[in-house]
């Protein structure tokens, strides 16, 4: 949320003065669990920043006096390497802080007494699984697409990552994205609800478009344009409803207007490419125009001035599109002939690790402004994606974010964060939200895509993401039965393969969704790559305050394709 | 292997491994129940296919591991084959023997649980003893076909259900343990009532049945945790449901009771229930009569109260798990004539019993009508309203000893007459109770249940059940001629009741059945059923003293005065306690009327 004076997000810290840290805390890098040290003080480590420390000492204090018992040569090696020198004064001076000290006791006696039993741990990762199977007709699956398992698992509070997933009614295919919310989740959570709306008006021949504006200019009832597939978690704001579709329309009349009468293809490319300015542009408007209703003129703030990446896939038979913008990604599992996994980048990042988007930045402003536009690899020094729904800091001139400002509501007015403008801030817009689209045309040895924020890539690489998810949707099948039949084998070489078959579907069994899976191994993986489940309970019960620090939200969509179907379309081609 | 030369003919079974390791031809044969098993015939396989059965290796990993743990030698030896056979297990874990149910002369034997090879010799003799005398010579009813019914054999319930038994086979198998799977079949209406106020459930026949509630401030033990031998956690709940009953009024939904009516357009009803019964049904129109329905020999085929709802028709209650025995029972014996009709009619009514000293009060005002036993005797059944409700059939008994009554309604009667009960008598007390505190009830009043303490190698001689007989009501009803010679040479065993005393009910092992009972330290028996008397504060048993010669063994006339002068022992896992033992309920013992039956008794053995 933006009232939060002190963000803690760290892709955007604008906070000002003294308090401005920016440590890109890489979550894999922290020697979180290593034997050497008991677990409460390692747990503290990443928390030593400004605005947590005096939270620190009470906690360290209560470390202190905990381990003195056992081990008093201990404590001051550990002091040393994790505390600030000014924090120990602090440290010695408890009763000062006695109520951060009682406070800082029940913090640190969560992790270090409770572990969670494996049924807890299984209900914190499945509290937002959601499947969906493509339906059957006549025992045969016509779709491309089988299914998609997806989740989310927050860390920040609340969760600032969306999903969506729904299948386009007047066209054919199906539309999956997930959005990465940033500086509050209002951003993140209007484009979950109203992207796919232009995506599918955008790909709506104009005979369509005729027949929908009529109907609404007529009262009748309107052609349903998208089912949704939705977790009951996944909610739709209902106050701005009527504001969206409002909006919605107008798009709609323009685009019917526009035709030229031709009816030429639409390409879906051009199409996502106009859905998401589109909506960009509205979330704009629609913070400048304001709304006499002064919850929805609120609520029209917020999302402009937060900000949002979005990652969508439209999938239609075998031709595959993914529209990008910000640093989610979409990979495609690729089984080769010998059954083995290969990742297939299908997005590129946009931040500061990608070449062309530095060089376009470059070149999309005067050459004075080359050094401050990308400043420590973030826009502006500021911001780490690159592209963004939203943000109208980055986006409106110096002059229009103060008159918004001045003319909004006091909440807005008494925000530190909204009232900040970016340094070197010279000839805006900085920020865009047009995505970059990719196309790929399926192959039947093209088995799966994920969609995934950044929470998850940031903690795994691209193969082993494919490598888990493969196994995970073909394990089952892919293990043949062992049969003796003619060969020497001994009891204990027949024991020794069957323990190792097992160890490889144990983890496999306990989760009935792949994003789960992927899930459990991207909080639990210890450094061998497997599954730790001590690790995974310590993940799982930081408070909410701390969960932030060890990592970000995560959020998965993994699509399964239907191999005998594309390879059916590759057969009538040919 | 040198070590199974030795062993040569021994079988080594590791329950925790889960497995069995026998010789076979010079090698070794190892096998094993596993947790997780595979049920299959219900994917429409047939014999051929049965027999060819892949092996499957990952599916006996875990017996695998366990048979190196435990022989770790064997990891060099070389394998033969692994043969994946399909086995077949019921939904108890006991097999299936005796007479079809709806096809006389249809026997079977089936259903072994893997346990064929060693119950073969057995089970065979009992078939053919079954088949040629029409009774095996054993009480057999534990396997007895007609323990189950139609309900039991749903293919989904068959799945889940041997799931669930087979690990069972190397389970420590602990006392009033329940079957988790295949449950909430068949429910009383007030199922979902109780079981929001804390009722936990055993099932018996498929039915669902209370066995005590749980208050809502306590805590049980898990599943898990709750096994045991020792005193259950269960035992403060019941304690207070006991004292409620005792003290106050309980109510016990004993809906699972199996229930005929038998009705007839002349006396053919009347006749043929005569015939099958062992007391005398020419009963005035109202009165509840307590008989056995006996074989040949005279054991009970069923115990049952059979209540005259008029001149040609009778209401008939009997045990839960009775409904296809009894139903099989009544159709071959009795006349097969139009005018006779046999329903069942358990599904129509829900049975509430209201035990204890205020149920009087309660009903009354619920009825405004008089209760007190002078408008109301006992074993005495009469329709009336209760509530709103009307044409509930009232008794005047409870299957305990304890004042009360059985209030038999139709069901959609059921939630209001509960309700209408449960707000009246909450000013006297009222609450639920479960079957736990009904045996507890029951056993120290000495009230033998058939299927526990009776079955058909038992008479009523030989429980204490004259006076459920009437030798001389003029007709020459089944077994009657076993009795009259019963009666002449006296009984070879007696069912007694037995008060533990030196038990330590806290820190002891329980006794829960099956317990050796010594007489002068002499083996004489075993119990039959056991529970903990909370007025007697001590745990009572019941079970058979039979009279060993100690010349060869055989059985001898048990007398009363043979149980009077016996100092008794009952053995709990190898300690023994010592017991009094009683033929007639304690509370009851020194009342004129009993003494004199007791003295009846003694006279009729000394002749």
């Amino acid at each position: 949320m933006l009232s939060a004076p002190c963000c803690d997000d760290r892709r955007m810290c604008v906070c000002p003065g003294p308090r401005r840290i920016g440590i890109p805390v890489r979550t894999s890098s922290l020697p979180l669990f290593s034997d050497a040290m008991p677990a409460p003080t390692q747990l503290f480590f990443p928390l030593i920043r400004n605005c947590e420390l005096s939270r620190i000492y009470g906690t360290a204090c209560y470390c202190h006096h905990k381990h003195l018992c056992c081990s008093p040569t201990y404590i001051p090696q550990n002091r040393l390497r994790y505390t600030p020198h000014p924090a120990y004064a602090t440290f010695c001076r408890p009763r000062e802080n006695w109520w951060q000290y009682t406070q800082g006791r029940r913090y640190a006696s969560t992790p270090q007494k409770f572990y969670l039993t494996p049924p807890q741990v299984n209900s914190i990762l499945k509290a937002n699984e959601y499947s969906f199977k493509v339906p059957e007709f006549d025992g045969k699956n016509v779709s491309s697409i089988l299914g998609f398992d997806s989740n989310q698992l927050p860390a920040n509070a609340p969760i600032e990552d969306r999903r969506s997933a729904a299948t386009c009614l007047q066209t054919r295919g199906m539309l999956l994205g997930v959005f990465d919310g940033h500086a509050g989740c209002a951003c993140s959570q209007a484009v979950s609800e109203r992207l796919f709306y232009y995506i599918a008006v955008s790909l709506l021949p104009h005979e369509t478009l005729l027949e929908i504006e009529n109907a609404v200019e007529s009262g009748r009832a309107l052609l349903p344009i998208l089912q949704w597939h939705k977790h009951p978690n996944d909610y739709f704001s209902k106050e701005a409803s009527k504001l969206y579709f409002n909006s919605l329309r107008t798009y709609w009349q323009e685009l019917i207007d526009l035709n030229t009468g031709e009816s030429a293809d639409i390409d879906v490319k051009e199409a996502l490419i106009n859905a998401f300015k589109r909506l960009d542009n509205d979330i704009s408007l629609e913070a400048q125009v304001g709304d006499p209703n002064s919850f929805l003129n609120y609520l029209v703030l917020r999302v402009a001035f937060s900000g949002a990446t979005a990652c969508v896939a439209h999938v239609d038979g075998v031709d595959l599109h993914v529209a990008n913008t910000g640093d989610s990604r979409a990979m495609l599992g690729v089984q080769e002939e010998d059954g083995s996994w290969s990742a297939v980048t299908l997005s590129n990042d946009h931040n500061a690790q990608n070449e062309r988007e530095l060089e376009r930045l470059k070149l999309e402003h005067p050459k004075n402004e080359a050094k401050s536009v990308v400043k420590q690899d973030r826009l502006l020094g500021l911001l780490m994606p690159f592209r963004a729904f939203g943000d109208v800091k980055f986006k409106w001139s110096i002059d229009l974010q103060k008159r918004v400002i001045e003319s909004g509501p006091d909440q807005l007015n008494d925000n530190e964060y909204t009232k900040f403008i970016p340094p070197n801030y010279h000839t805006p817009p900085y920020l865009t939200a047009e995505p970059e689209v990719t196309y790929h045309r399926l192959r039947p040895q093209d088995k799966f895509l994920v969609l995934a924020t950044d929470g998850l890539w940031e903690t795994m690489h691209r193969q082993d993401v494919v490598r888990i998810v493969g196994e995970y949707l073909t394990g089952m099948h892919q293990q043949q039965p062992i049969a003796v039949g003619g060969y020497k084998v001994t009891l204990g070489q027949m024991h020794g393969l069957l323990t190792e078959r097992r160890a490889k579907m144990s983890s496999v069994f306990e989760d009935q969704n792949a994003a789960t899976h992927l899930i459990r191994h991207a909080v639990g993986n210890n450094e061998f790559g497997a599954v730790d489940h001590e690790r995974l309970s310590k993940m799982l019960s930081l408070p909410e305050e701390l969960a932030r620090m060890y990592r970000d939200d995560i959020t998965i969509i993994v699509v399964q394709f239907n191999s005998h179907v594309v390879g059916a379309y590759q057969n009538q081609e040919q | 292997m040198p070590v199974f030369c030795q062993l040569c003919w021994s079988a080594i079974v590791d329950a925790d491994g889960r497995i069995y390791i026998r010789n076979w031809q010079g090698g070794i044969l190892s096998g094993g129940f596993e947790k997780n098993p595979k049920p299959i015939f219900t994917e429409g396989k047939n014999q051929l296919e049965i027999q060819n059965l892949r092996e499957d290796w990952d599916h006996f990993e875990p017996l695998l591991s366990s048979l190196l743990r435990r022989m770790p030698v064997l990891e060099t030896l070389e394998i033969l084959k692994l043969v994946n056979c399909p086995e077949t297990f019921t939904p108890d874990m006991k097999c299936i023997m005796g007479e079809s149910p709806v096809v006389q002369g249809y026997f079977v034997l089936a259903g072994m649980n893997s346990a064929g090879l060693s119950l073969g010799g057995g089970a065979g003799k009992f078939l053919a003893e079954w088949m040629v005398y029409g009774y095996p010579t054993e009480n057999v009813w534990e396997l007895d076909l007609q323990r189950f019914g139609a309900l039991q054999s749903s293919r989904t319930f068959l799945r889940h259900r041997v799931m669930e038994v087979m690990p069972l086979m190397y389970d420590l198998k602990v006392p009033r343990w329940d079957f988790q799977t295949g449950r909430q079949l068949r429910t009383s209406p007030l199922y979902d009532r109780l079981d929001a106020q804390g009722a936990r459930w055993m099932e018996k026949h498929g039915f669902e049945r209370p066995k005590y509630f749980v208050p809502p401030n306590k805590d049980l033990l898990a599943l898990e945790q709750s096994k045991t031998f020792y005193k259950p956690d269960w035992f403060d709940i019941v304690e207070s449901e006991v004292k409620c009953c005792k003290e106050a009024v309980c109510v016990i939904d004993m809906s699972s009771f199996t229930k005929f009516e038998i009705t007839s357009t002349g006396d053919q009803a009347l006749e043929s229930l005569q015939y099958l019964f062992s007391n005398d049904l020419d009963v005035p129109v109202g009165h509840i009569v307590h008989t056995g329905m006996l074989n040949e020999c005279g054991g009970y085929e069923n115990d049952c109260s059979i209540a005259r709802l008029n001149k040609r028709s009778f209401f008939m209650i009997s045990p839960t798990d009775q409904q296809v025995h009894c139903w099989a029972w009544l159709n071959k014996y009795m006349p097969k004539d139009s005018s006779l009709l046999l329903e069942d009619v358990t599904w129509k009514y829900t049975a509430l019993n209201l035990i204890g000293p205020r149920a009087v009060d309660v009903l009354s005002e619920l009825s405004y009508a008089p209760m007190t036993p002078d408008h109301f005797p006992t074993l005495f059944c009469k329709e009336m309203s209760v509530g709103y409700a009307n044409g509930i059939r009232v008794m005047s008994m409870t299957h305990t000893g304890e004042p009360g009554f059985m209030l038999y309604i139709p069901i959609e009667y059921a939630l209001h007459v509960y309700n209408e009960v449960m707000s009246v008598g909450q000013k006297y007390g009222i609450r639920n109770a479960g079957y736990y505190a009904l045996r507890s009830l029951r056993i120290e009043k000495f009230f033998a249940f058939w299927g526990q303490d009776l079955n058909t190698l038992t008479t009523p001689l030989e429980c204490g059940g004259e006076s459920r007989v009437k030798l001389e009501k003029g007709i020459d009803f089944i077994g009657r001629n076993a009795l009259l010679q019963q009666k002449q040479n006296g009984v070879y065993k007696r069912l007694a009741m037995f008060i533990l005393d030196d038990h330590d009910t806290d820190l002891d092992l329980w006794p829960w059945w099956g317990e050796p009972i010594y007489r002068n330290g002499k083996y004489a028996g075993k119990t039959t059923s056991s529970a903990y008397s909370y007025t007697l504060d001590r745990h009572v048993c019941l079970g058979y003293v039979h009279n060993f010669s100690e010349d060869n063994g055989e059985e001898q006339v048990v007398t009363a005065d043979f149980i009077n002068r016996g100092e008794y022992e009952i053995d709990i896992a190898g300690h023994r306690f010592q017991a009094k033992a009683k033929l007639y309920p304690v509370t009851s013992f020194f009342t004129h009327k009993r003494r004199k039956d007791d003295v009846e008794l003694s006279d009729f053995h000394g002749k």
